[in-house]
């Protein structure tokens, strides 16, 4: 037996310059990223768009690279930010601790509901995941001591962010814009190395065939835990960026809604694209800001996008737009 | 504790039970058919709901309401079956589900556009209003007729599965779809005809809870998460899991809201959890196909 392969080490015949450059994916989704609050009608709108991008990114790590279909990933982006509020606001640890916290409690929350999710398969898993979020959903509402039940958490606000010395003023929205990114960069960047790393291969083989991988040797159900708690953990860091961003957490966040509001981001976008996911949580955003200036229903109309999207664009924007260019083996 | 207090709380836990088991019965049925999750169903569930509701009020009888809805539904989800999931069979297992999410996205948007987003009392029909007396406590009478009809459409269920020629194409589709189409059924009938089964079980389940629970859009996500958690416990597919869980997790809310009301909401996903920890594949399950 050889080394299993790493996922960009196949040889490309001559790769074309597009794809080359379309390979340094990080750098040039933290390219775009940067110019987005002058892209977009409102910097809160950017703001959105960043957050909802990570969680989403975590998300696709195990829906769009691993084939999960799971229906609870809004109990990871809501621990997150649960557990930076109650850090912050109940505990008094500075920021720069209490993200760090808090994802790590989100992983370990992610490890809970990943033992037992993770030993179904298909259909079962998407049941499973949704059912152990609305779990956490009610806990959430009855523990109002800790979490502030159905009036969500308050009373933590962030308003200067001091690093080595260096203050930011971060209820200027530029500055939170830019200091929510480096979030989003490092969080790209760790994405980035599971996908190419070895790991990241094992999980593409269990999505594309799970009997083959497990024959090739491969601990398919520690794989699935180890990619669970991967993304959970990514997309509890986007939690901790909307908690320092609204100084409140509202319940709904946990929600089984914001699960679906996730899985339709990622479709929306491209799911299994590395940038898809930030498209897809842009487009969803956009569409509800301009849907709703004329009409406070804006979910019909999102419903039915998406719906038509399932039937017709299975592989979102993103996706299909890179199949058109045919680019780059890292799916940009 | 008093005994007869405990006797009462589990009668209103399989009532509270019997509503569940309809609910996902109608989606045990259609998995098991056709292999796809309907993820609606929480929806279907809430519109059957209001569908009930303004019958009831155009017809000036509850009882038009209860047979009417289900069968209106019922009819609205073999238009969903031909229109919409139809164009999915073959396709990853993944999409009808996510393409049933976001019709639940429209139903549920749409009856907040047609009836508003706020709660409408369902008034419980006057022959049931009112409690019984049983001997060692008074029980409600409309929960007992809840107990009584559901038990009625079970065995009618029973005997239509078991008993018929129909029910011998239906149980036979389930096993091959393709022998059958060899023999010369027309499967894409039985199968639509199943979906309009499930969609009109979910209408029914929400005629029934509505003089329980107050009827709002938003019922439908916490009835989802429930029939998911009966069928879970009961095995995807299996009739007789959905009855037993459904009783099962409807007794142990009840009896669990006796003791500790706050983790009343909690119990049945942990009920969930434990089963899955020891039998993946659910209490009545197969196997194999999803675990």
């Amino acid at each position: 037996m050889t080394s299993p392969p790493s996922g960009e080490v196949i040889a490309e015949p001559a790769p074309s310059g597009l794809s080359r450059i379309l390979d340094h994916r990080v750098l040039l989704s933290i390219v775009v990223l940067a110019l987005l609050p002058w892209l977009l009608p409102s910097k809160a709108l950017a703001v959105n768009v960043l957050i909802y991008g990570v969680v989403v990114m975590g998300y696709n790590l195990l829906f769009g690279y691993t084939g999960l279909l799971s229906f609870g990933q809004a109990a990871f982006f809501g621990a997150g930010a649960y557990f930076t509020g109650i850090a912050i606001g109940r505990y008094g640890v500075p920021w720069f601790a209490a993200v760090p916290i808090a994802v790590f409690l989100s992983t370990c929350l992610a490890a809970a509901i990943g033992i037992v999710s993770t030993r179904t398969r298909g259909i079962y898993f998407s049941m499973v995941t949704l059912a152990l979020a609305q779990l956490v959903y009610y806990v959430a509402l009855q523990a109002a001591s800790f979490t502030g039940g159905e009036n969500g958490l308050r009373g933590f606000t962030v308003d200067r962010i001091s690093l080595f010395g260096l203050h930011v003023n971060f209820l200027d929205p530029v500055n939170k814009y830019y200091v929510l990114m480096a979030f989003a960069g490092l969080a790209m960047w760790f994405q980035s190395r599971i996908l190419n790393s070895p790991f990241g291969a094992v999980i593409e083989a269990i999505r594309e065939n799970e009997q083959r991988a497990r024959a090739c040797g491969y601990d398919v159900e520690r794989s699935k835990l180890v990619v669970f708690m991967l993304s959970g953990a990514i997309s509890s860091l986007g939690g901790c960026m909307l908690a320092l961003h609204l100084s409140i957490v509202p319940l709904d966040i946990l929600h089984y809604q914001t699960s679906g509001m996730i899985v339709m981001m990622v479709l929306l976008g491209g799911a299994r694209s590395f940038f898809g996911p930030f498209v897809g949580a842009a487009s969803f955003l956009i569409l509800e800001d301009v849907i709703s200036l004329w009409t406070p229903h804006w979910q019909i109309f999102v419903g039915a996008i998406f719906v038509l999207f399932v039937l017709f664009l299975p592989k979102g924007i993103w996706g299909t737009m890179l199949d058109a260019l045919g680019v780059g083996k890292a799916r940009p | 504790m008093d005994l007869s207090l405990i006797i009462m709380q589990l009668l209103s836990g399989i009532a509270l039970g019997a509503v569940l088991v309809i609910t996902a019965l109608g989606l045990t049925i259609v998995f098991g058919m056709l292999g796809v999750v309907n993820f609606a169903h929480g929806a279907l569930f809430m519109i059957g709901a209001y569908a009930g509701l303004y019958l009831a009020s155009l017809t000036g009888s509850f009882w038009w309401g209860l047979l009417l809805a289900p069968i209106l539904i019922g009819a609205f989800g073999m238009l969903i079956e031909f229109v919409l999931i139809r164009r999915l069979y073959g396709r990853s297992i993944d999409d009808p589900l996510l393409l049933t999410f976001g019709l639940s996205y429209i139903l549920v948007e749409g009856v907040r556009i047609v009836f508003g987003s706020d709660g409408i009392p369902f008034p419980t029909p006057p022959q049931l209003i009112g409690v019984l007396d049983l001997g060692i406590g008074f029980f409600p009478r409309y929960r007992l007729f809840v107990i009584a009809l559901v038990a009625v459409v079970l065995l009618a269920l029973w005997l239509t599965l078991e008993k018929t020629r129909i029910g011998l194409i239906v149980r036979a589709g389930a096993r091959d779809p393709t022998i059958m189409q060899v023999l010369g059924v027309d499967i894409g009938r039985v199968w639509l005809a199943i979906f309009g089964l499930g969609v009109g079980l979910a209408a029914l389940g929400g005629v029934l809870a509505g003089p329980m629970r107050s009827v709002n859009p938003e019922m439908g996500s916490l009835v989802l998460a429930e029939a998911f958690v009966v069928t879970v416990i009961g095995g995807l597919g299996s009739i007789v899991g959905a009855v037993v869980a459904g009783l099962m997790v409807g007794i142990s809310i009840s009896l669990v809201a006796l003791f500790a009301p706050e983790m009343a909401t909690i119990v049945m996903f942990a009920l969930m959890a434990v089963v899955l920890l020891i039998r993946p594949q659910g209490l009545f399950g197969v196997r194999g196909r999803t675990a």
